[in-house]
């Protein structure tokens, strides 16, 4: 049940913009972390070791491509096209299941060339933050599908675009953290 | 008609969001591209860092709808943001990745 501020403004849509903005000092707070201890791993494996640009542009292209399709969903249920909303949606959440599949991949690879939470400063640091926002991503693709299904049971209408437009706040948010991420971590070594 | 509605909503059309996309693949190629040439190595830094700002803004604007929403939404978003940052070059500089050059 929504309702609208003093403001004018939709409670659930003000609330969440409150949410984002205390998870952009959660990962404000992993990234200076990251940031503060770059370089200072006394063994390897390094970033240099490990890091497969190649690999994380295609995941970040896939994230990207996710924003898209999570755009044109909301689009499609503004103005009432269920049958395209659905496409867009489940295409958004498959795009988040590859993004994390890659997650999976890079960090089994990492573990078998020596790289654990342990074994130094850029392991400790790496993994937390791209676990976490691993965690997030999961966290987004879980809310898609069952946004999905409830499309699927007829049970999502224009009349629940902002539920979608919520949603969508949250998934680009999650893309414009691995914009940040994949810059910092990946591409300035 | 597509676009009247989503005009009616005060967001973007397809086509926007389609030309959103397209200039964000554009700058994720010049990303990975300007890390393979050896010649923007020593303006490396500053250049990832402009192309990344600039997709963060794009999403940011177009794909979140910063643009077309109301200011109070971007203070709850900036804000935090500024903050964010102010924290990760606070803490940098405290643990010396800055050098002071006199």
């Amino acid at each position: 049940m929504s309702h609208h501020t003093s403001l004018g403004l939709d409670n659930r849509k003000m609330a969440f913009w409150a949410f984002i903005g205390s998870e952009c000092l959660l990962f404000g707070s992993l990234i200076a972390t990251y940031l503060v201890y770059k370089g200072r791993s006394v063994v390897g494996p390094y970033p240099h070791d490990v890091l497969n640009i190649p690999f994380t542009s295609i995941s970040t292209f896939d994230l990207l491509m996710s924003s898209l399709m999570m755009v044109l969903a909301l689009a499609a249920v503004q103005r009432n096209d269920m049958r395209w909303a659905k496409v867009w949606l489940f295409s958004t959440a498959l795009l988040g299941i590859f993004f994390l599949g890659g997650q999976v991949y890079e960090f089994t690879s990492f573990v078998h060339e020596g790289l654990t939470l342990q074994r130094n400063l850029f392991g400790a640091t790496f993994f937390v933050l791209t676990g976490t926002h691993g965690a997030h991503v999961s966290v987004g693709v879980l809310w898609l599908l069952t946004l999905w299904y409830r499309a699927l049971r007829g049970k999502l209408t224009a009349a629940n675009a902002m539920t979608v437009e919520i949603t969508g706040l949250y998934w680009h948010f999650v893309d414009v953290i691995w914009i940040v991420i994949f810059t910092v971590v990946y591409l300035i070594q | 008609m597509q676009d009247q509605k989503s005009a009616e909503h005060g967001h973007p059309t397809a086509a926007v969001y389609l030309r959103v996309a397209a200039v964000l693949v554009i700058l994720t190629v010049l990303e990975v591209g300007v890390f393979y040439v050896p010649q923007f190595h020593g303006v490396l830094v500053p250049v990832l860092l402009c192309l990344s700002a600039v997709k963060f803004t794009l999403v940011v604007m177009f794909y979140m709808h910063l643009k077309m929403d109301s200011p109070f939404f971007t203070f709850l978003f900036g804000g935090p943001l500024l903050l964010a940052t102010a924290v990760i070059l606070a803490l940098m500089f405290m643990f010396g990745a800055f050098t002071l050059r006199r």
